[in-house]
């Protein structure tokens, strides 16, 4: 247990969790915006997806990080444009068309990335900004303030985003709509308008999260997001459709990841326990998920297409 | 008599002719169908039996169909089934979580020869056959030249789950660095997953941050971990195809598999007649496992020694393998 306890291996954790969290982090608050406004969207796994392939594509071709960064996002507001017309106009239920789009997104990627680059390549990734002054402070500037530029704007979307929702009128015409787009709309709200917002929105940040996976990891792979998006819808009802619970479910579950892994390395985890232990992020984040979530409850107008007069 | 003896030789040619076109014939080639649970380009699994029967392509004149992806066992029986009633001489199960689906659909399709890896078990089937790699031998080999290589005397290990071909080579890997280093300490992460890059990644950050100056690892998400070994100037050990493309300055040697190897005696078989019933592995004795070293990285010559004699006492007998 002492093995744990060293300075070294703390920060170390704290710092991996951190990692692990963002783009979980990045997903689940585009989500939270588009389910505030009463849009599910199931298909984040699948514009996580194709948004990491064209970011990792672009690197690929122009050695330029930033450019893949744009270019996720804007593979985010291009899902994000379809996805809002077959929601919104055309009023298809939410549940299966994101799936669609997940599906969409899962071929078209590997498709892609087949046809495009076929090997696994690597690419050039994020380097760390550590934070002036702060990443001097021992302990807390390593753990803290030495990550990947990546990281840093994750969390600095938190108070964004709760300020937008909470502070603004948009965000209080998106709040409106979420729970009685009929009482909005009464009061001249554009409920499609501000869904179109909520959904560009949303996707754009699923877009950027898999930008951030890719070239955070320095490669692409089929399936590269391994369900994390499907992992983020979760983390938006423990977070109680709020930017700061998404944080800290994101938190939770990198943060257990990152604790599993490290006892899994010094050992202090018996290999036969090993895979069941691999699972404690998911059980835990489950089970955090039943306390939290029942004591919140979802944005009345969720999942509902919104019709005028019905 | 006339009439019955006509009528008998009517029904007899027709049996015959119906023969004709059911029964496998190799003339033209053979149809050969590769289910496989990661990306035919994966640069780990898959990749290592889709280059092996692209190598075999001409000499047997195949017609190659391949089924990739297929992490969910469900999709992989369904495509399973489906080759063998499309009428593919051989069908390739590549993945050790197919058994159970083949043991179920090979005795629908006694005409196709099933084979699967990595696995040792047919399960008493006469049109199963099955293969497997003597991974822990180049797990050993790579094992030495870390236990070799390390100045810190940590090495890092990332695997998915512990099971078959992973667990072979891991346990290889870890012998051939305590037999040639008494000193290291080799900690072993098995991340639960086969796809989870991510988590690879943060393993192998895992074990940087605990001193690991030289790493390796198996499977299909190990790609992370190779980026985690990459930022880090970290050497990095591969298995199952050659890896260096994934980091030209830090990959020092893979092991590469050379399915061919088994597969070969496997087509032959098939064309004999002989659909299964029989077990194959790939060892660095029959040329199926081979090291390819990177060129470009400046190995140190007491690490390539270590490797070339281990790679020596293993085909010679002298270095006895625990599994």
């Amino acid at each position: 247990m002492s093995d744990i306890l060293t300075t070294t291996v703390i920060v170390a954790t704290i710092a991996s969790g951190i990692r692990l969290a963002t783009p979980f982090l990045l997903a689940s608050l585009g989500e939270a915006i588009g389910q505030r406004s009463g849009v599910l969207n199931l298909g984040v796994d699948g514009v996580m997806l194709l948004g990491a392939f064209c970011s990792y594509y672009v690197v690929l071709e122009t050695e330029n990080i930033w450019l893949g960064v744009l270019t996720g996002i804007a593979t985010g507001l291009i899902m994000g444009l379809f996805y809002a017309i077959i929601t919104v106009p055309l009023r298809a239920e939410q549940g299966v068309s994101g799936i669609g789009i997940y599906l969409f997104g899962l071929g078209m990627s590997d498709l892609l990335f087949q046809k495009l680059v076929g090997t696994p390549l690597p690419i050039d990734q994020f380097e760390e900004w550590p934070v002036p002054v702060l990443s001097e402070i021992p302990i807390v500037g390593e753990m803290l303030f030495q990550h990947t530029p990546m990281v840093y704007i994750a969390f600095l979307l938190v108070p964004v985003v709760a300020f937008i929702i909470n502070r603004t009128t948009f965000g209080l015409s998106v709040r409106a709509v979420g729970e009685s787009p009929e009482s909005a709309d009464s009061l001249g709200v554009s409920v499609g308008k501000v869904r179109f917002a909520t959904i560009m929105a949303g996707n754009s940040l699923a877009g950027l999260a898999g930008a951030a996976l890719a070239i955070e990891l320095g490669i692409f792979q089929q399936n590269l997001t391994n369900a994390m998006g499907f992992i983020a819808i979760a983390l938006v009802y423990f977070g109680a459709w709020r930017a700061p619970g998404v944080m800290a479910g994101s938190l939770l579950f990198g943060m257990i990841g990152a604790i599993v892994l490290q006892a899994k390395t010094l050992g202090l985890i018996p290999r036969a326990w090993s895979d069941i232990a691999a699972m404690a992020p998911a059980i835990i984040t489950i089970l955090a998920l039943i306390i939290v979530a029942n004591r919140f409850r979802q944005p009345a107008a969720l999942t509902k297409p919104y019709v005028r007069g019905d | 008599m006339k009439k019955m003896s006509l009528k008998k030789l009517a029904i007899a040619a027709a049996t015959a002719a119906s023969l004709s076109v059911t029964a496998p014939s190799y003339a033209d080639g053979m149809k050969v169908a590769i289910i496989a649970p990661s990306a035919s380009n994966d640069l780990a699994f898959t990749q290592s039996i889709v280059d092996a029967v692209n190598t075999l392509k001409d000499e047997y004149k195949l017609e190659v169909a391949i089924t990739d992806g297929t992490f969910i066992v469900d999709d992989a029986a369904a495509a399973i089934r489906s080759y063998a009633k499309e009428g593919y001489d051989v069908v390739i199960a590549h993945g050790s979580q197919y058994g159970g689906s083949l043991k179920e659909i090979a005795p629908d399709f006694p005409d196709t020869a099933f084979t699967w890896g990595t696995s040792a078990d047919t399960f008493g089937l006469p049109n199963v056959s099955a293969y497997e790699a003597k991974s822990n031998q180049g797990g050993y080999v790579m094992g030495a030249m870390a236990g070799a290589m390390t100045k810190s005397n940590v090495i890092g290990v990332v695997g998915p789950i512990e099971v078959g071909d992973a667990k072979l080579y891991v346990d290889g890997f870890v012998d051939g660095a305590k037999a040639n280093n008494a000193d290291a300490q080799v900690n072993v992460n098995y991340i639960g997953s086969f796809g989870d890059v991510a988590l690879s990644a943060e393993a192998g950050k895992a074990h940087i941050a605990n001193g690991a100056d030289v790493m390796s690892g198996t499977a299909q998400m190990v790609v992370g971990a190779v980026g985690a070994a990459r930022s880090a100037d970290v050497a990095w050990f591969g298995t199952q195809a050659n890896q260096t493309k994934l980091g030209k300055k830090i990959v020092v040697a893979s092991q590469v598999y050379k399915w061919e190897v088994v597969l070969r005696t496997i087509f032959d078989n098939a064309k004999a007649g002989k659909l299964g019933g029989d077990q194959h592995e790939i060892t660095l004795e029959n040329g199926g496992l081979v090291i390819e070293f990177n060129d470009k990285y400046p190995l140190d010559p007491a690490a390539r020694a270590a490797g070339d004699a281990a790679i020596a006492g293993i085909i010679d007998g002298s270095i006895k393998l625990s599994h």
